[in-house]
């Protein structure tokens, strides 16, 4: 636990104790993500969600997480992708992160879980300044495997920003 | 886990052990020939002389034992206890504390000067005939007369095969522990070479050494099922040989004649004796026995034990769904038994992390004495509802900002004695301190009868500032508020006590961090109330669930007024005007559908829920009212931190999440969607 939390911590530069790290990598509107394993929890089926009236749009929901009430959050809206509906391959990602110094546990949701695989330093670039339709501040890095890139998002930056989009019932 | 270092659990000990002493030393202050209170204090001291030794704390130790010479020598009545004692002890404890957090440290001659206070305060009274001692002997003797005690001993052996046939010697030993001091001996001789033994028997017999203030007669009833069978003999001791040894044999064959059952009072009676050894800490060790039975266990892992109670109770609402559906009984009795039990243990684990206000009030007794003792103002402080139970997070985070606001009702509030004399008000100020459950909050304030807030200065203090502009207009309670901006004070002179500047806005901080609110109430001149409104997080709140569109909601039934049904005309004749007529008042009503965003149809039979704010009445208008939910809170994440409208979640029997409305928010809420409405509309 404390290991995750170290390293949920310096999630930002997770690449800087090591030449390779191991990620779990799912999709996303056929787009290639991937999280660093060690602050993965728990993978899920999809669970019964609730609305939250009037939060920001991409974590729009909350789930029972073994007892526990935790955020949903669909990062598609978070990069101004379309909303999607679920699939039979869709699950939920729970990690651990650390929110203003607070260690949360936030569930995504994603199209399709793929496997834990190890990437290479080496491989890794920065997000290019033009040429990307997203945030250049919400992702991490980009990391060429085969003729694709698989996106780290900085998951920091996207959920301590304070969105656009602002509540719905304000 | 990691494994507690000993040094911290003494430090824990200590901690509540100095909090025993302070709270008796306090109480003695006001009745000081209160016997049970001299001992109460003199055992605390002994188990932190005790305890502090045996953990290497050896400057406390010795420390320690200066005080309780002294309290010892107030116990056998050889000198009286004076407030004079009282305060040095109490001075003396804070240096014990000291020693318990720094033991290393420097405190320089501290400890000295202390004890040559202390040894004045009992020197000073030591005549050996002074009156109040002379009050306090009959005490002691009345004490000691009505805890005579007689001691045994008791051999007893019990057939082999008697485990066989249910009994167990050790709930037999320990029911003879449970009757006084006891000191068992087992008898191993009989057991055969391990080669010839057979576990299932019994080969030992014991010689119990018992002290108690019970009588005879009390130990026969611990043998009572079993004296027929078994060899038992009662010896009174003592030197005294009053009581010839009684020996009760009997047969263990079946066929033992019935007159051998022996009734106990058949034995021939004892006499009690006159001179009886008793241990002197016996009343000691029994009152520890008692307050060891509370556990120390940290937040977090009541937390989890909450959440696997919480995913218990809904594994169980799908097992008891899936044998409401079968037809075999074995199955639906289980669930049954099931679901009693998670009921129960839900229960039983909702109230773990609620403890007394009393917990967090008894501090301030300290607080107010040593103020007294400061300011030179007479101060009566009066705690009301210390039973109300609240949640240990929220007590502990309250205990500063309440320091600060008896500090300032103290400091600011209170009058010197000849000022209230000439205000007309008697000489001693009064501080009440209290709490109250309303609801889902619990309601925490100090008031006092000083001079109230003078409003003058505040005003004149805020433009100075800048916080406000000269002459800005305000209403009285915003001109109140402003005692919490950060920097405001209106101590002319800045004391020890207060009036550094900080305090009040760090007071709003922690209230407003555990999602409660502060009202200050004044009247100039005779006095002020500061209300602390604190949720009940974590706590148990009994609930009306509803459902709006999809969503399913909370809503606290404390706030719940009464519950109406809103027919399809009266929802359309209300277009336009969002208000119904209750018993001749005008409620006004919010769509939760619309303010939601559903996007759902209404119900035809919608159902209006009023509300009560406290100073408003509002109906929620919702599309089914489902019924009573005991809710436990669950917070949300700081990704939700933005939605005020919802206190926190709940989950439902079946493992879904209901939102749990805010009330007060959401009304506030309302108001704004309306006013933005009015505005483009």
């Amino acid at each position: 636990m404390s290991a995750t939390a170290a390293t949920a911590a310096r999630f930002d530069n997770h690449w800087s104790y090591a030449e390779e790290v191991e990620v779990l990598t799912f999709d996303l509107n056929g787009e290639t993500f991937a999280l660093e394993a060690v602050i993965v929890q728990e993978i899920l089926d999809l669970l019964p969600e609730t609305a939250v009236p009037g939060s920001q749009p991409f974590v729009a929901s909350v789930i029972n997480f073994r007892g526990k009430v935790i955020p949903l959050a669909d990062l598609r809206l978070a990069f101004g992708m379309e909303a999607a509906e679920a699939t039979i391959d869709s699950r939920i990602i729970v990690i651990e992160i650390d929110l203003q110094g607070e260690q949360t546990l936030v569930g995504l949701r994603t199209d399709k879980v793929n496997e834990v695989t190890t990437l290479a330093k080496s491989a890794s670039e920065a997000p290019p300044s033009i040429g990307m339709r997203w945030r250049a501040d919400y992702i991490n890095c980009l990391v060429k495997r085969g003729g694709e890139f698989i996106i780290l998002p900085n998951l920091q930056a996207i959920f301590s920003s304070k969105h656009d989009a602002a509540g719905a019932a304000s | 886990m990691s494994t507690l270092d000993p040094v911290a659990v003494f430090r824990m000990e200590a901690a509540e052990c100095l909090e025993a002493i302070e709270a008796g030393l306090l109480d003695l202050t006001h009745q000081l020939d209160n016997k049970d209170l001299v001992d109460a204090v003199f055992r605390g001291l002994h188990t932190l002389k005790g305890s502090g030794a045996m953990f290497g704390f050896e400057a406390l130790a010795a420390f320690t034992h200066h005080c309780e010479t002294a309290f010892d020598r107030v116990r056998k009545g050889e000198v009286a206890a004076t407030s004079e004692l009282v305060a040095a002890v109490l001075a003396a404890r804070d240096h014990m504390r000291a020693l318990v957090d720094q033991p290393d440290a420097n405190h320089g001659d501290t400890g000295s000067k202390l004890l040559a206070q202390l040894q004045a305060a009992v020197g000073g009274k030591a005549a050996p005939v002074a009156a109040p001692a002379a009050v306090v002997a009959p005490a002691i003797v009345r004490e000691v007369s009505a805890k005579k005690k007689n001691s045994w001993r008791i051999r007893l052996s019990l057939p082999a095969n008697s485990m066989a046939n249910g009994t167990n010697p050790l709930g037999l030993l320990d029911e003879l522990r449970d009757l006084g001091e006891c000191t068992v001996r087992a008898n191993t001789a009989a057991i055969p070479p391990l080669g010839e033994l057979t576990p299932t028997e019994l080969h030992i017999s014991w010689e119990v050494m018992l002290t108690s203030e019970q009588d005879r007669s009390a130990i026969d009833d611990v043998f009572i099922f079993v004296l027929d069978d078994m060899e038992l003999s009662v010896e009174e001791i003592d030197g005294a040989a009053t009581a010839a040894p009684t020996v009760e044999k009997v047969a263990a064959a079946p066929a033992a004649p019935v007159s051998m059952a022996v009734p106990p009072t058949a034995v021939p009676e004892f006499r009690p004796v006159e001179a009886v050894p008793v241990r002197r800490e016996a009343p000691a060790a029994a009152s520890q026995a008692k307050s060891a039975e509370n556990v120390r266990v940290p937040a977090e892992r009541l937390d989890e034990l909450m959440d696997r109670v919480g995913e218990l109770v809904i594994a169980q609402s799908r097992l008891s769904q899936l044998a409401s559906a079968s037809a075999d009984i074995a199955l639906r009795s289980v669930s049954e038994e099931i679901e009693r039990l998670s009921g129960e243990l839900r229960d039983t684990m909702m109230v773990l992390r609620m403890v007394p206000v009393a917990t967090l009030f008894s501090r301030f007794r300290r607080l107010v004495h040593d103020l007294a003792r400061e300011t030179g103002k007479v101060i009566e402080l009066v705690m009301e509802g210390e039973t109300t139970e609240v949640d240990k997070t929220v007590i502990e985070r309250l205990a500063d900002p309440l320091v600060h606001l008896v500090r300032n009702s103290i400091d600011h509030g209170l009058e010197m004695p000849a000022d209230r004399l000439a205000a007309g008000k008697t000489e001693a100020g009064t501080v009440i301190l209290s709490a109250r459950q309303a609801g889902g909050e619990v309601i925490i304030s100090i008031k006092d009868d000083g001079r109230g807030i003078n409003r003058e200065r505040v005003r004149a203090k805020a433009e100075s500032s800048g916080l406000i502009h000269p002459g800005q207009p305000l209403s009285d309670s915003e001109l109140l508020q402003l005692i919490f901006a950060p920097g405001f004070s209106t101590a002319a002179a800045i004391t020890n006590l207060s009036g550094r500047g900080v305090g009040m806005d760090v007071v709003k901080k922690t209230v407003e961090a555990l999602r409660g609110a502060i009202d200050v109430v004044s009247v100039p001149g005779q006095g002020s109330e500061v209300s602390l409104r604190i949720p009940l997080t974590l706590a148990i709140i009994d609930g009306l669930l509803v459902r709006v569109g999809s969503g399913r909601y909370v809503i606290p039934l404390s706030a719940v007024e009464e519950c109406l049904e809103l027919s399809l005309e009266e929802d359309l004749r209300s277009r336009g005007r969002s208000f119904i007529s209750l018993r001749d008042s005008l409620v006004p009503f919010l769509r939760l559908r619309d303010l939601f965003r559903t996007g759902t149809k209404p119900d035809v039979h919608q159902k209006v829920v009023v509300i009560s704010t406290g100073t408003e009445r509002v109906g929620l208008v919702v599309d089914q009212i489902i019924g009573d939910h005991q809710t436990v809170i669950k917070s949300m994440s700081k990704l939700h931190n933005n939605v005020a409208t919802f206190s926190g979640a709940t989950i439902l029997g079946d493992g879904s999440v209901a939102l749990i409305l805010d009330v007060g928010h959401l009304v506030a809420a309302g108001q704004h969607q309306e006013a933005q409405l009015r505005v483009t509309g």
